[in-house]
């Protein structure tokens, strides 16, 4: 009888910025301290916006909504990283990816406003449309890479999903066939602790996510997923390797959803204020300010004239929001199939005919 | 130069007797041939040509990079051709039975019919999801079914099922140039139990015509799948004292309306015969459609001959749940005898 260790693994951990505002000088991104602000008005600018949908959707003029307080840092952070003709393929809660990348904000209020035009990616900015199933997106991105390598471009693609999709099926497929088929795409999983009420370690005995990459034979690692600088260097670094053809990456970001699941959500139901208050310390803008001063990118007048710009900023998304003419009827019809059949203009005429 | 026009001549005169598998091989190899975009993937699609053999050699003659074997995931595959669809590729993927379509359901219904719509028209999933279907083979559990309708239902959609070599290879033609997602059932009691000598080259059969399969005055059959063969057979045996008009409605989704339409206002009585369970079948879709558009034609209640609301039978007693021969002249006698 032959009993032995046939293998071992390890689980990498990388964090750059501490919440107090310290950090490891050899791990900080080589970026000019231009872009760092830069990202970090990004990440405000998600902050206000999330804020006002939040108000908005109180007053009824937007519908529900999942908002992403608290993972700025990882959402930005990872979208900030991306090539030009790179791809990404989010969840619902990605908002800060698609503003990174260069979507118009007011989307977002459309989509949310029940319009669908809302869903649209403007060209160049590489994105799906958000995907509410949850994980079922992660097979997209990994079948989009195939096509993109298949016809000899040089592009990987990000997919976006949370800790409850990785107890999805789909989750497990994709990164299983990204394995099999060494393609450049990388799974960046935003553990924010919770899928609605079920906490981080009800949803897995593994412990931590990062792991799931070994059993598919790619690279994993965690990241302090509120540190923007810790993912972008793991999320640029995991991005050069797919194109390399290196294969796929899984990027666990440690985060905290601070806001409730979505607006139909309590989250005081299953979670303790303590638990709230202890992430709150770790909030990712706090964090990149904490830098930006010690560092003297910005002082403290800047910290404190932001807020009105980017406040203002978000009242001008609404405003044009705002302006889009209502959508026309023909529009629930019209993209169903590439030439609208028989039955569908029957049905339109019908519904046509009761509308004054 | 007169030689060679013999030649070519010669060659045009050549018979094509084909098989539904190696008709649909054919069109398999023309369209890659034809279409860099083209890829097809699934479970044992390459090395081994798939389990039916339809995609035999087509691996050797374009490679591992466009004829994929997947990993043993039926969510993962369609989910994966949805991704190469949006990025340009032309994806033709196998689930092996139509009995394993399920894990996809959620990929289909949630992503693959909706894409277009989403994003109005930006994005699209010109895509075919091939899947052998229905009983009658003395098949293995969960390997007979006909669930067309889940798909039938679900707007955006296209839903094709040929009856005849010939048919096969023109509808899978016209499926992988289709810019919408077609799910394409093959009825594997046909695959090998019909020969045609139909055309070599590439030929288009559109989708949304059905094919008047024999024509007749006295009663419509509107009908599709393994059970066109049996209809005809059954349609042949009354020649002298019935007059059986045959449908094969081919495509399910978007249907021929036109030719169903015509043919219930000719003869006034009309059998619907159909593998798939009774309740909300297509077959009642289709008596709604016609009581909308020719009530007053009909000289008989439409009578539906169809597999019955059980779980389909192990193979003992499969032939009492497909619509037979006997139960389809039963069905031509009520009608006539209203």
């Amino acid at each position: 009888m032959v009993k032995k260790i046939i293998a071992k693994f390890e689980v990498e951990y990388l964090q750059v910025l501490k919440h107090n505002g310290r950090f490891y000088p050899n791990l900080i991104p080589k970026l000019p301290e231009s872009d760092i602000q830069k990202m970090y008005e990004l990440m405000l600018l998600s902050r206000k916006l999330d804020e006002k949908m939040l108000a908005l959707q109180r007053q009824g003029k937007i519908g529900t909504f999942a908002p992403v307080k608290g993972q700025e840092a990882s959402t930005v952070g990872s979208a900030y990283a991306m090539g030009y003709q790179d791809w990404f393929f989010p969840s619902f809660r990605e908002n800060p990816a698609y503003i990174t990348r260069g979507l118009p904000a007011e989307f977002t209020l459309l989509y949310h406003g029940g319009d669908e035009r809302g869903n649209q990616i403007t060209p160049g900015v590489n994105a799906f449309p958000i995907a509410v199933p949850v994980g079922s997106q992660t097979l997209h991105a990994v079948g989009f890479a195939y096509g993109l390598r298949l016809q000899g471009k040089d592009s990987a693609c990000i997919t976006y999903f949370g800790d409850g999709a990785t107890s999805e099926g789909d989750v497990n497929e994709a990164m299983n066939f990204a394995g099999v088929f060494n393609l450049p795409v990388v799974f960046i999983c935003q553990n924010n602790q919770y899928a609605i009420s079920l906490s981080r370690k009800n949803q897995t005995n593994a412990e931590t996510i990062a792991q799931r990459a070994i059993g598919f034979g790619i690279k994993g690692i965690q990241v302090d997923g509120n540190d923007i600088f810790a993912v972008y260097r793991a999320t640029k670094e995991a991005l050069e390797r797919a194109r390399n053809d290196e294969g796929p990456t899984l990027i666990e970001c440690v985060t905290y959803r601070m806001a409730d699941h979505t607006t139909a959500d309590d989250s005081s139901r299953y979670r303790s204020s303590r638990e709230v208050s202890f992430w709150k310390k770790r909030d990712p803008l706090l964090r990149l300010e904490l830098y930006m001063l010690k560092k003297k990118i910005q002082n403290y007048n800047y910290f404190d004239d932001i807020e009105d710009v980017i406040s203002e900023r978000v009242e001008s998304i609404v405003a044009r929001g705002e302006s889009y003419p209502p959508p026309n009827v023909e529009d629930i019809f019209k993209f169903t199939y590439k030439e609208m059949p028989w039955f569908l203009k029957e049905q339109l005429e019908e519904l046509k005919k009761t509308i004054k | 130069m007169v030689k060679k026009k013999k030649q070519i001549k010669k060659k045009s005169k050549q018979k094509n007797v084909l098989n539904m598998v190696e008709a649909l091989n054919q069109a398999l190899f023309q369209e890659m041939n034809q279409d860099e975009d083209v890829v097809i993937l699934g479970e044992d699609v390459g090395l081994d040509g798939g389990v039916f053999r339809v995609s035999d050699g087509l691996q050797k003659k374009y490679g591992k990079e466009r004829v994929i074997d997947t990993p043993l995931a039926e969510s993962g595959i369609v989910g994966f051709s949805i991704g190469m669809a949006a990025a340009g590729l032309k994806p033709i993927a196998e689930i092996q039975f139509s009995g394993f379509l399920y894990p996809a359901v959620n990929q289909i219904i949630s992503h693959a019919s909706r894409l277009r719509n989403r994003t109005r028209g930006a994005y699209t999933c010109p895509l075919v999801i091939r899947a052998p279907c229905g009983g009658g083979i003395r098949a293995l559990e969960h390997h007979s079914e006909s669930m067309e309708n889940i798909f039938i239902h679900t707007p955006g959609i296209k839903v094709v099922m040929p009856s005849t070599p010939s048919d096969a290879k023109g509808l899978l033609i016209s499926a992988i140039r289709d810019p919408d997602p077609v799910i394409f059932y093959e009825p594997k009691r046909v695959y090998r139990s019909i020969k045609e000598d139909i055309p070599k080259e590439s030929y288009e059969i559109p989708l949304g015509k059905a094919r008047i399969s024999r024509e007749g005055t006295d009663v419509s059959i509107l009908t599709w799948g393994s059970v066109v063969k049996d209809c005809n057979e059954v349609a042949d045996s009354l020649k002298e004292k019935v007059s059986v008009e045959v449908i094969d409605l081919r495509t399910l989704k978007p249907l021929d309306i036109e030719t169903v339409i015509e043919s219930v206002k000719k003869t006034g009585r009309v059998v619907i015969v159909h593998e798939a369970p009774k309740t909300s079948g297509f077959g009642a879709e289709l008596i709604a459609l016609i009581n909308e558009k020719a009530l007053l034609d009909l000289q008989a209640p439409v009578i539906r001959v169809t597999g019955f609301d059980t779980i389909f039978p192990l193979y003992k007693l499969e032939k009492h749940y497909m619509p037979n021969h006997d139960r389809i002249m039963k069905g031509i006698n009520d009608v006539l005898n209203y």
